[in-house]
């Protein structure tokens, strides 16, 4: 990998090694170039005047680089390259390999460049790399620059028309006649652009040393009740197989090699772990409108749905509707949170900013629902495929007014599943909207996971009085805190006493849901929702010490910066001898957990994905003022997902390391 | 000995009407939203509706308030300006087994809440729609509404030049089964249709011009009561025979349309307008469309459809609230995630 973040026109040039597998580049041109020297150009130098420096622990025979590597599969949008990719994804899993993958697309249904990262790691990072050593050029748009894009000594499988050998002389070119192995293959045209993909698959399993076997058991799978359908994508990657073998001479230094990493684990996105903790929590009202990326939670929801709750009479336990828009959405699961049922909804920012008013009036009136926010780039549009973690704040406040709201923070799939069951619960035991953010990068990609683990504990409905209780009681004031946790109990409508009704509304209220305007009365409502939101503190999910050690340094995160930041707590602790301690924020309001950590360190780097430090700027609205200064902030916002190198980067320079 | 009082009227389920009543009115006196709560009441009673079995809906507005002011028995939810579809919609997914009256206004509806409204209609969702029609915003102090009429005047002389909707003409073609336009000054029609919309499954839109006293009841207003009393032409007299009553009133056949309702009432329509057939979509969207064309306000049943699916029985849902289903029938067993973890090693 190459490292140029650092580059200063200064002559004569050194850059330092700052992480792992970066490449040692020493520069012998003058200044007046380096101006031009920044991003790409400099790759494209890197065959000229630049002395390249070896990849750690290799010898210039170039010794093996053994299940450490990724492979950017470039495609264009809608050439059905997704199974080809989820294929050699799952075979890199079938042979034990620790593996995660990340679909870079363009919004787009046809047409633009799309491409597929596979990352395989024996030590189990999932983070993004900044580059992938080994391309399959598909596209020939893009072709001339994912060529361009490779480091030194990578890898190039790519159509033989395209001529990429011109290009570079430092990789290892592999061409293929991908068009006329796929013609002989398949007679039918329409069906061409699929097979072609599963001929990579074929080469690349060659290339790699992946186990025929394992890929056409991962194949089976993927085609479980198309025999057809398999077997003709069988033949397409035995003939990717077979011409590798017969045409092609291993000259890289990249092995697939069998570990056993992968055993018992499972594969899945976020999005379908969210739609699986919703049906799990027992949802029966699903209102949502469609909005990439979050689309996917409730289609996964949806299908489980019809699995498991249609009664043999054949009628649904269960509602989904295909709102108007975002405020209908939030509005219908507000409505039937208060009618009693466990309601849910799913957007990104775009739907979250619509659901503000709603929002306000769920928290106002306490309402239950649960609103999972996948984010995205923004803002307005912004960049609707490429993640973000910048909805925080915005969410955390979301409505006007002195509003705020529990928000769950998932940083792995079975949190995505843990912790969208536990949103319905809080909702429930709160009585309140629960937001639940996790991001593009989590939601549309697909991860390993230990299996999810049935809920331990039955269904949390919350404080709901019904008409034995009320005959009992005599009366009920819905707002009331009668049990000291700022908590009132409540009615459902349909509930057979006269006593059981009272008047929900967004005005100022008594305990008794009575209007009022009066001073005194609208402070103790605001002061007792206040109270209601302190004590969520503890109910929501506890944060996890992933390091605490005796390090005056702390790193505080959330959701996927988990990735990447563990994998440069390693690169820190390798590079700089250097241990920092870690703790992931998995909830909003925080957890007191959070302050005693903050208060035991002297420094403590707040890493996120967005421009404006939100985390970090809600924390300092929750420390005591002293604390604050100790907080500093990474950020990363570019759309992509965060890769570990960017942190220990930005860390070293700040510690002048 | 005291002095045994008479006791009071009870309805066929033994309630007098005093369980039906609501909070006392901060409405304007005279205001018409006044009269319909007061018919909305009767009709709930008369019909024998248990008040715990109804939810009041409302979005925000004179209109909106109007919930608080009857059925203090029955679960209320005032949502946000032009919500209140929304709210609806997911209150009777969660519990599809209640009487839902919604309580809108012109502005409500027809302006900030056009969106939901027309995606309700759409839907045919089982519940009673009133729009508390006056033409004007009271609360921001008189602005003229999207119903208010082409060449109507404020108080301030302002002229409105803008045409105004129909709502009934839209709720008509867009899938309500029962809409029908009302006068907040007429006891008779209103009740009678307020009784049978409680006996339709599936959308009501009844629109009902209740004039403003305060803001748009003055010469040069088309939604004052002398307006209306001008120029009120129903296009059918509406009477209704609930399931339990066995009163017969017998019309001359030919002049009346009988019309059987889900719960076994009949809605009978003694026709007015000559030849006029209340199920005839096309020709409910163009009568009132002519209507405007010579400046007359119809009033009685326009539209009503009994046949169509409601949005609940699209969804197939089961009998119970789904907001009420124990966990053993929301929670899939252990099985079942086992099974999933399975297929995806």
């Amino acid at each position: 990998m190459l490292y140029f973040k650092q580059l200063r026109p200064r002559g004569s040039y050194q850059m330092r090694r700052r992480c792992k597998n970066v490449i040692i580049i020493t520069l012998k041109k003058e200044s007046s170039v380096f101006p031009e020297l920044f991003g790409r150009e400099l790759r494209q130098m890197a065959t000229g005047d630049l002395a390249l420096g070896q990849l750690e622990g290799e010898s210039s025979t170039r010794a093996r680089v053994i299940n450490d590597f990724s492979i950017n599969v470039a495609t264009v949008n809608g050439s059905g390259s997704q199974s080809a990719n989820s294929v050699l994804l799952k075979s890199i899993f079938g042979m034990g390999v620790p593996v995660s993958g990340k679909n870079l697309f363009p919004s787009n249904i046809a047409g633009l460049p799309t491409w597929y990262t596979i990352r395989a790691s024996k030590d189990g990072y999932v983070a993004r790399k900044r580059s992938a050593e080994v391309l399959v050029a598909l596209n020939p748009d893009t072709a001339r620059q994912d060529a361009l894009d490779l480091p030194t000594g990578g890898v190039a499988i790519y159509e033989e028309t395209l001529d990429l050998k011109q290009y570079r002389e430092d990789v290892v070119f592999y061409p293929v006649p991908f068009d006329k192995i796929t013609v002989a293959l398949c007679a039918e045209p329409k069906l061409r652009k699929l097979v072609k993909n599963m001929v990579y698959v074929g080469v690349a399993a060659q290339l790699l040393r992946i186990d025929l076997a394992v890929v056409e058991s991962c194949l089976r799978k993927q085609f479980a009740k198309k025999v057809k359908v398999f077997e003709l994508n069988f033949s397409a990657v035995k003939a990717g197989f077979d011409y590798a073998a017969q045409n092609l001479t291993k000259q890289d230094p990249y092995f697939i090699e069998r570990m056993n990493q992968t055993a018992g684990k499972i594969i899945i996105d976020g999005n379908a772990a969210c739609g699986m903790g919703a049906v799990f929590a027992g949802v029966t009202v699903v209102a949502w409108y469609p909005i990439t990326p979050s689309t996917s939670v409730i289609e996964a929801a949806t299908d489980l749905l019809k699995k498991f709750r249609v009664n043999a009479e054949g009628k649904a336990t269960f509602a989904v509707v295909q709102a108007e828009d975002e405020l209908a959405a939030i509005g219908m699961v507000l409505g039937a949170g208060w009618a009693g049922a466990r309601s849910m909804t799913a957007t990104s920012g775009p739907g979250i900013s619509l659901m503000a008013e709603f929002a306000g009036f769920g928290y106002f009136a306490e309402i239950p629902g649960v609103i999972f926010d996948v984010q995205r780039s923004g803002p307005s549009t912004g960049m609707p495929t490429r993640t973000s973690q910048a909805d925080l704040l915005s969410t955390a406040f979301l409505s006007h007014g002195d509003t705020k709201h529990i928000v769950l923070l998932p940083g792995s799939v079975k949190e995505c599943f843990e912790l969208g069951y536990a949103a319905f619960d809080l909702a429930e035991r709160v009585q309140t909207p629960v937001f639940v953010l996790t991001d593009l990068d989590l939601g549309m990609n697909n991860w390993m996971s230990e299996p999810f683990e049935y809920p331990r504990t039955p269904l949390d409905r919350g404080k709901v009085l019904n008409a034995e209780d009320l005959e009992r009681l005599g009366s009920f004031a819905r707002y009331r805190d009668v049990d000291g946790d700022a908590i009132g109990w409540r009615t459902l409508p349909g509930t057979m006493h006269p006593k059981a009704s009272y008047f929900t509304r967004g005005t100022g209220h008594t305990d008794a849901g009575v209007y009022t305007e009066k001073p005194a009365e609208y402070v103790a409502l605001m002061e007792r929702l206040a109270r209601k939101f302190e004590n969520a503190r503890k109910l929501v999910p506890a944060p996890v010490t992933v390091r605490d050690g005796a390090s005056k340094i702390g790193f505080l995160a959330y959701g996927t910066t988990d990735f990447a930041l563990r994998e440069s707590i390693d690169q820190i602790e390798k590079e700089y001898s250097l241990k920092v301690d870690y703790m992931r924020i998995r909830a909003y309001p925080f957890a007191h957990e959070i302050h005693d950590f903050v208060a035991s360190h002297e420094r403590v780097y707040v890493v996120e994905q967005d421009r404006d430090a939100q985390l970090a700027s809600l924390l300092k609205l929750d420390l005591p003022g002293e604390q604050v200064a100790k907080l500093r902030s990474i950020l990363h916002f570019n759309g992509l997902p965060l890769d570990a190198c960017t942190i220990t980067e930005e860390f070293a320079t700040r510690e002048g390391l | 000995m005291a002095t045994a009082t008479a006791s009071p009227k009870v309805n066929h389920i033994g309630l007098p009407i005093v369980e039906y009543r609501g909070g006392k009115s901060t409405l304007c006196a005279g205001c018409g939203h006044n009269s319909i709560s007061e018919r909305i009441m009767q009709a709930m009673w008369e019909m024998g509706v248990e008040p715990e079995r109804v939810m009041k809906m409302s979005g925000i507005g004179c209109s909106s308030k109007s919930p608080a002011y009857f059925m203090n028995r029955s679960h209320a939810f005032n949502s946000l300006h032009g919500r209140m579809p929304s709210v609806s919609t997911g209150a009777i997914l969660a519990n599809h087994t209640m009487t839902t009256i919604g309580v809108s206004g012109d502005g409500d509806t027809a302006s900030i809440g056009m969106g939901q409204f027309v995606h309700l209609l759409r839907r045919n969702l089982p519940m009673i729609y009133i729009i508390e029609d006056n033409g004007v915003y009271g609360l921001t102090k008189g602005q003229f509404s999207a119903t208010a009429d082409i060449g109507s005047k404020l108080k301030t002389g302002v002229v409105n030049d803008l045409p105004g909707i129909d709502a009934c003409a839209l709720a008509i073609q867009l899938g309500a089964t029962f809409v029908g336009r009302s006068f907040s000054g007429d006891k008779q029609q209103l009740l009678s249709m307020l009784k049978a919309a409680i006996a339709h499954k599936g959308t009501v839109v009844l629109d009902v011009i209740s004039p403003c006293v305060t803001f748009n009841d003055h010469e040069g207003s088309t939604k004052s009561y002398k307006f209306m009393q001008d120029n009120d032409e129903p296009i059918n007299e509406v009477d209704f025979v609930a399931s339990f009553d066995d009163i017969e009133v017998d019309y001359a056949s030919g002049e009346v349309y009988e019309v059987e309702m889900h719960d076994g009432s009949n809605l009978r329509l003694r026709k007015l307008l000559e030849d006029y057939d209340p199920t005839d979509k096309a020709n409910a969207v163009r009568t009132l469309m002519e209507a405007h064309d010579k400046d007359e306000i119809l009033t009685g049943v326009f539209y009503i459809d009994t046949e169509k699916q409601t949005f609940i029985d699209l969804l197939n849902v089961v009998d119970e609230p789904l907001g009420q289903l124990p966990e053993s029938v929301t929670r899939p067993p252990k099985s079942a995630l086992d099974g999933l973890m399975a297929s995806l090693l």
